[in-house]
């Protein structure tokens, strides 16, 4: 059944995530001196994979493809960029409710506008929304133009005099990020699961039944839009933190294709798949990065190529292997035989375009 | 309460263009009746349903549901009215289960826009409602299977299970028996029979034989007008009916 998936798929995430999480143990061993640099990295990966399956949301789940979405990523990093105090730490309690206070209002008046297009419309319009963000940040004195905000002090997080987590410190700061994934991650696993998210299923499979059946569609995805901007401006806030900056290209829509080969790479639809390709991009990224200036080029063929040889990404992979997918096709081969037989001498005696 | 008129329309029409696909039509719907629409192929039958479920605003005319217009509202306005439909192509959520299918149809009425929030009690309420909708339908057997590996047939069967999950007070169902075998059809006409003392219903359906069966009045329509209309005796009697439409329908049939 949708969302759920074989037992293979949560053995192997929670073998992936006990290895991360226990990166600190065999960091050192591995990297060397290196340690410290590979564990920023990991937190960078931990950061954009939340970042991603914020995306799946509207792409994956509801088949809203947003080509704007590094708007809601880059307004969690200029508020917590701005909001921060110059000489002293502000509060992990303020700073968290005012990124996703702002973010939800932006994403419901963005929202408004952009939910009623469709296909290319929705995808036009929200990159228009992401590059007028754009172009109005990185013009902007306020908000320090091309160069952006720098963050003095990261947040603290702290109850009363003690502090709970140590945010500055890089392997603190990194299990902060991995419990946000974690939350996001449970988060959305509860609400595709849910009764909205089935309606949101329903809206993906077949909006225009959907509305004769009396849902007002609209509604569902506006709600679900502001749900991934939210999320997003999370995953932003927390690359500010860990850059230390908000800068303009965290906002452009360079950012928001990379999210999205990241889906693709990854399975879209399947919450935990983005996690995977958020990993998979970051590593080839480096891989090619340091093997030859002409990376791009390297990293568009294998998206072309996972586009080609896996259409549903990693996570298709997992869960329907190919050893395990011969026998399947074979029986799925005859019922569309059966099925192509029905169509052709059962249709009604002419066939027109309704509705 | 047997000739309550449940929905009426008068001087309804509808152009695409230069094409009167709905013209002039004045019809009426009695409650607990079945009405049957026959006419051949672009008739223009189901503009006609798409005109009195909102999914198109008519060009001329008005549509009285219980007395009152519909005019201006939308189809998901309407629905919410009470009025159901099932459409000509194959329209179902091809990706979940038989069951979610009916769940999503029947909800909307137990709950409120947000009704998906609502509680364990009322989930309880919608699953049994489509638990039984599917039974009616005798798509038990189905309930987990995802739509899309269904055959056609059974596939045809969901779309009136979920317009029945909507407990709508008016059905329109737009060639329910389109593509079925024969047997399928039969057990399909069998259901619809059995609907009537619980339900209105305009059925659109180019099988003679069910809708001989089924009908308590027909309307047949011609090129967006009215031919005839009136009861099935009438209607099966009648000579212009068979000059017109009939012919022409076995024609058609054996092409
Ligand atoms: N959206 C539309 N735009 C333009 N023309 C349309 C549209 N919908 C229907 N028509 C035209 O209106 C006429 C009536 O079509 P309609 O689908 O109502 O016929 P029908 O009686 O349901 O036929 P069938 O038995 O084939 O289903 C046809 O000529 C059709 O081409
Ligand atoms: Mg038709």
């Amino acid at each position: 059944m949708l969302h759920r998936y074989p037992k293979r798929v949560a053995f192997i995430m929670l073998v992936l995530t006990a290895l991360v999480a226990a990166f600190p143990l065999w960091g050192e061993a591995v990297f060397g001196n290196q340690a410290n640099f590979m564990l920023e990295k990991l937190t960078l990966m931990l950061i954009l994979a939340l970042f991603a399956m914020s995306l799946d949301l509207l792409v994956g789940i509801v088949g809203l493809v947003s080509l704007g979405h590094a708007l809601f990523f880059g307004l969690g990093a200029y508020t917590l960029a701005l909001a921060s105090p110059d000489f002293s730490p502000a509060s992990m309690w303020w700073m968290l409710p005012l990124v996703m206070g702002v973010s939800a209002c932006v994403a419901l008046i963005v929202g408004v506008l952009v939910i009623r297009t469709k296909g290319i419309f929705f995808i036009m319009t929200t990159l228009a929304f992401g590059q007028m963000l754009y172009y109005f940040i990185s013009t902007s004195q306020f908000a320090g133009g091309t160069d952006g905000v720098f963050i003095m002090f990261r947040p603290s997080l702290a109850l009363g005099e003690r502090t709970l987590v140590d945010l500055d410190n890089p392997y603190s700061f990194f299990y902060f990020c991995l419990g946000m994934l974690l939350l996001g991650y449970f988060f959305l696993r509860w609400l595709t699961r849910s009764y909205f998210g089935q309606v949101l299923d329903g809206i993906h499979d077949n909006e225009h039944r959907m509305q004769a059946l009396g849902y007002a569609t609209s509604g569902y995805k506006l709600v679900a839009f502001v749900i991934a901007g939210v999320m997003a401006a999370v995953a932003g806030m927390l690359a500010a933190m860990q850059y230390g900056f908000a800068n303009p290209a965290q906002l452009g829509w360079h950012t928001s294709g990379e999210v999205l080969m990241m889906l693709i790479l990854g399975g879209m639809g399947t919450i935990f798949g983005p996690i995977l390709g958020a990993f998979a991009y970051e590593i080839l990224l480096y891989l090619y990065e340091h093997a030859t200036t002409h990376w791009p080029i390297l990293m568009g063929l294998t998206i072309i190529a996972a586009v080609l040889v896996l259409p549903r990404g990693i996570a298709g992979l997992i869960i329907a292997p190919p050893w395990r997918r011969k026998r399947q096709t074979a029986s799925e081969a005859v019922s569309e035989k059966e099925n192509a037989s029905i169509a052709t001498s059962a249709q009604p005696v002419t066939q027109r375009k309704e509705n | 309460m047997r000739d309550e008129i449940v929905l009426a329309t008068h001087g309804l029409t509808r152009r695409f263009g230069g094409l009167v696909a709905v013209n002039d039509v004045d019809f009426d719907v009695k409650a607990n009746e079945i009405h049957a629409i026959l006419g051949p192929n672009g008739a223009g039958k189901s503009t006609l349903i798409n005109l009195l479920s909102g999914e198109i605003p008519p060009s001329e005319g008005q549509v009285l549901y219980r007395q009152q217009p519909i005019q201006g509202k939308s189809a998901r306005q309407i629905a919410r009215m009470g009025i159901g439909r099932s459409h000509q192509k194959t329209n179902i959520f091809p990706r979940l289960s038989c069951l979610q299918n009916c769940e999503l149809a029947a909800r909307i009425h137990m709950g409120g826009v947000f009704g998906s929030w609502r509680s364990r009690q009322t989930a309880q309420k919608v699953s049994e409602r489509a638990q039984e909708v599917l039974d009616t339908c005798q798509l038990n057997h189905r309930a987990h299977t995802t739509a899309s590996d269904m055959s056609y047939g059974e596939q045809r069967q969901l779309q009136i299970a979920m317009v029945l999950a909507t407990a709508p007070s008016l059905m329109l169902l737009d060639e329910p028996m389109a593509g079925m075998g024969r047997e399928e059809t039969a057990q399909v006409t069998e259901l619809l029979a059995s609907l009537t003392d619980r339900y209105t219903l305009v059925l659109i359906e180019h099988d003679m034989d069910s809708v001989f069966r089924l009908a308590d009045r027909i309307t047949v329509m011609v090129d967006g007008c009215v031919l005839e209309s009136g009861p099935t005796e009438q209607i099966r009697t009648s000579e212009k009916v068979r000059d017109v439409y009939l012919g022409r329908h076995d024609e058609g049939a054996t092409a």
